[in-house]
C-alpha cells in the first residue's frame, strides 16, 4: 500500500495550476483534498507522474452569494460548507447532505470541488448539484467554460472535465420562494457511501421537480418519469411506483438491482410522504 | 486491633485500577514491530496468487531484479530449500488430515492471497515497484469453493494425494437421540443455519523483524503476535535453528483476537530471508493483504433440530455442521478446534439426556479458516438459542420461560454435559434471573407490544451461554502441538524496594500487565508503580503458553498470585530474622514490612532489600534469601474451566428497508474473581461489538471463483460506535475451585453470545409480520428484505 514514486509541485494560482499540469502532462492529477486520490495511489489504481497540490489557490475556496445565486468555490472544505451559514439558509438541501458525506476528519479535508470532479456515483454532492440544476465553472488552457450539471456526470467517475480543466467552483441558482426540498438515504453504517440515496427539489406548485437518485446506477441520475408524475398531481403511490422507471440500476454487494429499486422508491415515498404532512402542518 | 482487609491502603485485587500502559500508548510511545528500526533493514513485499487455485507454469523476476534498490527476491522453490513444510493438525483429532505447506507457493497456488514471490529491497516502496514487476505465468484451475458442493463426489480436488476434499469428521452420538425425536408425545423444530465469513481486522496489522546473527547463529524474531514460546519452537522446527537460539520478542501489540498466534508463510519467509541476507528483514501486511491472508473465521452450514416433551423439557439435540477451512489446516493448532467447539458446545447451558452430532471440516480455495475470538462459540450459542426460540414458539411458552425450564441447575455442579464437558462452578440460572430484572423483561416485553400496535417492529433476544476459558493440555499440547497450557510466573525485590515481574502471558491491549501489577502490588503490598511488568519476550519470561483462549487472568494471573506468595514469604522469613518477629505476626503494606497486629512499620522494603544486597554480614550465614520467586501453573483435575453468562439484545427492525436498530443490549456474565471490573466490562463491550459485527456487519464476500470481493475497509464492514447500542454489564462472581485466585476468562462472552442475541431479537421483531426465520449471518438489510419477501 505505498503509492508509485511522483513529482509534487504546487500551484498558487488557477494559472499556475493550469500551466503545471501543461508542463507534466496528461499523467499528473490534481490533489485537493486528497480523501479519494491517495487511497487510488495507495492501492497502486492510479500511477501519476506529478500530483499539482492545488490546496493553496485561495480563490478556489469560499463560499458567496448574491441576489440570483451561491457559489461554491471549489477547494471549499466539506466541512466549511457544513458549517455554512450561506448553505444552511439559502441550499438547505445541501447542508441536510453534507453531514451524510464520511466522518468529520475526512470532512475537514475533503473538498466541495473533489467530490463533484470525482463524481462517485454513491456521493451526495454530485446528486445534490445535479438536483439543484448547478452549473459547472471549468478552467482549461483556452480560458472558462460553464457546463450544467445535467450534462456535467457522465459515468463512473466520468465526467465533462477534458484531461488536465479545472474545476473551480459550482454555481446554484437560489430556489424559488416556496421551493419544497428532500433529502434522503439508506446506509449500512453512519459515514458509509449510500445503498440508494435520493435528492430532491419541488418548486412551488408543483411547477417543477427535479428527483436525483444516488447510488443506484452509474452517475447521479434524475427520475424523470417520476418527476413528471409530481408535476402532473399524482399521488405519493403513484410517484413511487415509478421511481425508478427508465433508470438503469447497477446493483453493488450491499444492494442488488431489485433492493436498490426497492430502495429508491421507499425513499421516494417517504421523502413525499413527510413533505405532505410538513405541508398540511403548515 | 487487626488490620483487616479493607483498611490495607493498597488492596489492588478487585480495584478497577487504570492501565499503567495507557499513558504511554496514548503519548505515541507505543514499541510495535513497525516502529523499530534496525541497522541495515531492509523490507519485504510479497506477491500474491490473483487466483483461488493455479498452477505456477513460470515465474520471471529479471525486470523486477534489475530495478534500483531491489535486494533480494525469492520464490516457493528458493524457500522449499530452507523452510521445511508444516502440517497443520492435531493427532487427538483422530482421522484428520492436511497436506504438508509451503512458506511460499510452490508449483500450485491454492487461495487468492497466497505468497508467491517474496521481494525484498531497501524501502517497501520499492519492493511493492518490484513485484509489479515480477511476471507470473499460472493456468487456472478450477477453483473448489463452495463447502457443500466440495464434498461432491465428482468434485475437483484440491489436493491430488487426498481421495477428497474433507480435512476431518467427527461423529458423535450419546443418548436415546432417534427414539426421542421419534416419540409422537415431543415437539420437534428444525433450522438451517449459515454463518458467514469473518476476519480479525486488527488495528495493526501482522507485522514481523527478522534479525539474525551468523556470528552466533541467532535469530530474533519481533512479532506482533499472541503466542512467543509456541512460535519460538514453530521457527526453531522449520528454519533449523536450535531453538535456544531462537528468541521472540512481541511488545506493543495492537490487537489479535487470535488472528495472530498462527504460523503464516510471509513470516516464517521473512525470517528465512533474514537468515540468508544475514540482515534484518522487516514485513508489515498492508490491509488489503491482511484481509487476503490473516486467516478467516467462521464459515459454518448447520442443519440443526432439537425436541421438547409435553413439559417443555429437552429430550434431543442434534447438529450436522459442515465448515470451509480453506486449502490447509492452519499450523500448529489446526482448523479442525472451531468445528469441534461447536461439536462440544451446542446446548451446553442446559441438561438434556440425548445428542447427536457430525462435522465434517472440509477444504476449499479460499483464505485459510482457523481459532478466531471465542472459537465456534457464536456458532454453538446461536444455533442452540436459534432452536430455544424456536421451541418457545412452537410450544406457546415465553423465551424467557423455555429457559428456566432448561437451564442446567445452579446446585447441579459439578456436572457433566452430554458431550463429556464437565463442568463447575456455574450459575445459569442466578446469571438468567438476574438478566431479566436488569433488562426489566416484563417492562420491555410490553413496550415491544405497544410499539407493535403502533407499526414500529422490535425485538427481543434472549441467550444463555457457556464458555471455554482456561485451557488445560487438553486442548493442544495433548495433540502434539508446541502449546504450553501452563504458564510461569517470576517475581523478584529489587535493592531499591521495587517490584519486578516477568510473566508468559502477554498483552495485546486487554490489560495483561495490569492485571499482573494488580495481583503483585496486592500480594506484596506496594503501590502498582512499584510494580514492573515485563512479558513477551522468550529471552527473560519464563515458559508458557501466551494469550489466548481466555486464559491469560486465570493462569498467567495464579502463576502471578503464586510467584508474589511465594516472594512473599521470602520478604517476611528475612524481615523476621532481621526484626527478630515471627514471621506471621508480620505482615507487608505501604512498602514496608508491618507489624500485623498494629499496623506499626517495622522495616520497609527498600531497607530489608538493601540490608540483603549489600550488608548480607548482618544476617545469619544460614539465611541465604533469594528475593526472586518463580511459579508455574496449569489447570489440572478439570480440561476446561468454564464461564457461563446470560444476555440480551432489544432491537428495532425497518421492514420497508431491512435495516436494523440496535436498541439496548445486556450481559450477565459470571468471570469468576474479577481482579479490575473495568477491564472485564471492557472485554464484555469489545467482544459483544465483535460478535454484533458477525451477526449484522462483517463479511468476506466471495465470487464463485474464490476472488474476495471487499478486501478494503471500505467495502468489509466493520462495527462502528455510531451503531453500536448501550451495553449494559452486571456479574455474578463464582470463583472456579481451580485456583487460589478463582478468575475464569472473560475474553470470550461477548463475542459468543452478542450474534445469538440480536439474531433472536430480529426474528422475534419480525414474526408478526410472517418473515421467514433469518437464519444467515451477517443478517444484511438486504437478507432481511429477502426474508420479508419483498425483494427475491
Ligand atoms: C472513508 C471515506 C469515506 C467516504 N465517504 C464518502 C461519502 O459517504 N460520500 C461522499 O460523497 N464521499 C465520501 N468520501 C470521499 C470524500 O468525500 C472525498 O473527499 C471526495 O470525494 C474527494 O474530494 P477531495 O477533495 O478529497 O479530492 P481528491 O481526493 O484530492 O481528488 C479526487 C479526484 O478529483 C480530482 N480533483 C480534485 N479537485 C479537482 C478540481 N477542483 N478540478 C478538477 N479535478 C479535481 C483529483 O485530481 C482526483 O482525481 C469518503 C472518503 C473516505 C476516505
Amino acid at each position: 500500500m505505498k503509492t508509485n514514486a511522483f513529482a509534487y509541485v504546487r500551484a498558487d494560482t488557477v494559472p499556475d495550476a493550469l500551466r503545471l499540469y501543461a508542463e507534466a502532462g496528461e499523467d499528473a492529477r490534481y490533489l485537493a483534498g486528497g480523501q479519494s486520490l491517495m487511497a487510488a495511489l495507495n492501492f497502486r489504481l492510479d500511477e501519476p507522474s506529478t500530483l499539482i497540490d492545488i490546496t493553496r489557490v485561495a480563490a478556489l475556496r469560499g463560499i458567496v452569494a448574491d441576489a440570483d445565486a451561491i457559489r461554491i468555490g471549489a477547494l471549499t472544505r466539506h466541512a466549511d460548507v457544513a458549517d455554512s451559514a450561506v448553505i444552511t439558509a439559502e441550499l438547505p438541501l445541501i447542508h441536510a447532505a453534507i453531514g451524510h458525506v464520511a466522518h468529520p476528519a475526512i470532512r475537514n479535508r475533503g473538498t466541495f470541488g473533489g467530490s463533484v470532479a470525482l463524481a462517485d456515483p454513491a456521493a451526495e454532492m454530485p446528486a445534490c448539484v445535479l438536483a439543484l440544476g448547478g452549473v459547472m465553472e471549468i478552467a482549461g488552457q483556452d480560458g472558462t467554460r460553464h457546463v450544467p450539471a445535467d450534462a456535467f456526470f457522465l459515468g463512473t467517475y466520468e465526467t465533462a472535465l477534458a484531461p488536465g480543466e479545472l474545476l473551480t467552483g459550482v454555481t446554484i441558482q437560489r430556489p424559488a420562494p416556496g421551493s419544497r426540498w428532500g433529502f434522503a438515504e439508506l446506509a449500512r453504517r453512519a459515514g458509509d457511501y449510500a445503498m440508494a440515496g435520493l435528492c430532491l427539489m419541488i418548486a412551488p406548485d408543483r411547477r417543477d421537480a427535479r428527483v436525483v437518485f444516488f447510488s443506484i446506477s452509474d452517475r447521479p441520475v434524475r427520475a424523470r418519469a417520476a418527476e413528471a408524475a409530481i408535476i402532473a398531481g399524482a399521488s405519493v403511490i403513484e410517484v413511487a411506483a415509478v421511481a425508478t422507471d427508465g433508470i438503469e440500476v447497477y446493483g453493488d454487494l450491499n444492494a442488488g438491482i431489485a433492493t436498490k429499486r426497492h430502495y429508491a422508491s421507499v425513499l421516494l415515498r417517504r421523502e413525499l410522504a413527510r413533505l405532505d404532512q410538513q405541508e398540511a402542518a403548515a | 486491633m487487626t488490620l483487616h482487609a479493607y483498611d490495607r491502603p493498597v488492596s489492588y485485587i478487585g480495584a478497577s485500577v487504570p492501565r499503567p500502559n495507557a499513558t504511554r500508548l496514548l503519548q505515541g510511545r507505543g514499541r510495535y514491530v513497525d516502529d523499530k528500526v534496525l541497522p541495515r533493514m531492509v523490507h519485504a513485499a510479497f506477491v500474491r496468487s490473483p487466483h483461488a487455485h493455479a498452477r505456477i507454469l513460470s515465474i520471471d523476476v529479471s525486470a523486477a531484479r534489475a530495478l534500483p534498490g531491489v535486494v533480494a527476491i525469492y520464490d516457493g522453490a528458493d524457500m522449499a530449500k530452507v523452510i521445511t513444510p508444516w502440517v497443520g493438525v492435531l493427532t487427538h483429532l483422530s482421522g484428520m488430515r492436511s497436506p504438508p505447506q509451503p512458506a511460499l507457493a510452490h508449483g500450485v497456488a491454492h487461495w487468492q492471497g497466497e505468497p508467491v514471490v517474496m521481494v525484498i529491497a531497501q524501502s517497501r516502496a520499492v519492493a511493492e515497484d518490484a513485484a509489479a514487476l515480477v511476471d507470473i505465468d499460472y493456468e487456472v484451475l478450477p477453483a473448489v469453493c463452495d463447502m457443500d458442493t466440495a464434498l461432491a463426489p465428482d468434485a475437483p480436488r484440491i489436493h491430488p494425494g487426498l481421495d477428497s476434499n474433507l480435512c476431518w469428521e467427527r461423529k458423535f452420538e450419546t443418548g436415546a437421540v432417534d427414539a426421542a425425536f421419534a416419540d409422537p408425545t415431543t415437539t420437534v423444530v428444525e433450522r438451517r443455519f449459515t454463518f458467514g465469513r469473518h476476519t480479525g481486522v486488527t488495528l495493526e496489522p501482522r507485522a514481523v523483524i527478522g534479525d539474525y546473527d551468523p556470528s552466533e547463529d541467532r535469530l530474533t524474531m519481533h512479532y506482533s503476535g499472541q503466542a512467543p514460546h509456541m512460535m519460538q519452537s514453530v521457527v526453531s522446527r522449520h528454519l533449523g535453528v536450535p531453538e535456544a537460539r531462537v528468541r521472540v520478542v512481541a511488545e506493543d501489540v495492537g490487537g489479535s483476537f487470535g488472528i495472530k498466534i498462527h504460523t503464516y508463510g510471509d513470516e516464517i519467509a521473512t525470517l528465512a530471508a533474514a537468515k540468508m541476507l544475514k540482515r534484518p528483514v522487516k514485513f508489515v501486511a498492508d490491509r488489503l493483504e491482511s484481509f487476503l491472508s490473516d486467516i478467516h473465521a467462521r464459515d459454518h452450514r448447520i442443519t440443526a433440530r432439537a425436541a421438547v416433551d409435553a413439559d417443555g423439557r429437552l429430550t434431543a439435540v442434534e447438529i450436522d455442521d459442515v465448515t470451509g477451512i480453506g486449502p490447509y489446516s492452519v499450523y500448529p493448532r489446526s482448523s479442525g478446534i472451531e468445528g469441534n467447539q461447536v461439536v462440544n458446545l451446542t446446548g451446553a447451558p442446559y441438561d438434556f439426556p440425548a445428542y447427536r452430532a457430525r462435522l465434517r471440516v472440509v477444504f476449499q480455495n479460499k483464505t485459510p479458516m482457523c481459532q478466531y475470538r471465542a472459537v465456534g462459540h457464536p456458532i454453538a450459542v446461536a444455533v442452540m438459542e436459534g432452536l430455544m426460540d424456536d421451541l418457545a414458539h412452537a410450544t406457546g411458552r415465553d423465551p424467557a420461560d423455555m429457559r428456566r425450564i432448561n437451564l442446567r441447575r445452579d446446585d447441579s455442579y459439578p456436572c457433566t454435559s452430554p458431550q463429556g464437558m464437565r463442568f463447575a462452578d456455574l450459575s445459569h440460572q442466578q446469571c438468567m434471573e438476574k438478566l431479566l430484572t436488569l433488562m426489566d423483561y416484563e417492562g420491555l416485553k410490553a413496550d415491544r407490544d405497544a410499539a407493535r400496535a403502533r407499526g414500529i417492529h422490535r425485538g427481543i433476544g434472549l441467550v444463555s451461554m457457556v464458555e471455554v476459558t482456561n485451557p488445560s493440555p487438553m486442548f493442544y499440547g495433548v495433540g502434539g502441538a508446541p502449546i504450553a497450557a501452563q504458564d510461569g510466573a517470576t517475581a523478584r525485590l529489587d535493592a531499591s524496594g521495587a517490584v519486578h515481574v516477568a510473566n508468559s502471558i502477554t498483552e495485546q491491549g486487554q490489560g495483561t500487565e495490569t492485571i499482573l501489577a494488580q495481583i503483585t502490588a496486592d500480594v506484596m503490598g506496594v503501590t502498582m508503580a512499584d510494580v514492573h511488568v515485563t512479558t513477551g519476550d522468550t529471552a527473560t519470561v519464563p515458559y508458557g503458553g501466551g494469550t489466548w483462549a481466555s486464559r491469560g487472568a486465570g493462569i498467567g494471573g495464579e502463576a502471578m498470585l503464586q510467584a508474589a506468595r511465594a516472594l512473599r514469604a521470602q520478604v517476611l522469613e528475612v524481615a523476621g530474622v532481621i526484626l527478630q518477629a515471627a514471621p506471621d505476626t508480620l505482615t507487608l503494606v505501604g512498602g514496608a514490612v508491618v507489624d500485623a497486629a498494629t499496623g506499626a512499620e517495622r522495616i520497609t522494603l527498600r531497607d530489608l532489600a538493601r540490608t540483603v544486597y549489600y550488608r548480607g554480614n548482618e544476617l545469619p550465614p544460614g539465611l541465604k534469601p533469594e528475593l526472586i520467586a518463580t511459579r508455574h501453573y496449569r489447570v489440572t483435575d478439570y480440561p476446561f474451566v468454564f464461564t457461563n453468562g446470560a444476555m440480551a439484545s432489544y432491537v428495532e427492525v425497518d421492514p420497508d428497508t431491512g435495516m436494523v436498530k440496535l436498541l439496548s443490549h445486556w450481559v450477565v456474565e459470571d468471570v469468576g474473581t474479577i481482579l479490575n471490573e473495568k477491564l472485564v466490562d471492557e472485554q464484555i463491550r469489545g467482544g459483544v461489538v465483535q460478535g454484533i459485527g458477525g451477526a449484522l456487519f462483517e463479511e468476506c464476500i466471495y465470487s464463485d471463483d474464490g476472488q474476495m470481493q471487499n478486501a478494503t475497509m471500505a467495502d468489509y464492514l466493520v462495527p462502528m460506535a455510531g451503531e453500536m447500542p448501550d451495553i449494559t454489564i452486571a456479574h455474578v462472581c463464582t470463583p472456579t475451585r481451580t485456583s487460589d485466585l478463582g478468575a475464569k476468562g472473560a475474553g470470550e462472552a461477548g463475542t459468543a453470545g452478542a450474534p445469538a442475541a440480536v439474531m433472536n431479537a430480529i426474528n422475534d421483531a419480525l414474526r408478526p409480520l410472517g418473515a421467514a426465520t433469518l437464519s444467515q449471518m451477517p443478517m444484511t438489510p438486504e437478507r432481511i428484505l429477502r426474508a420479508l419477501g419483498t425483494v427475491a
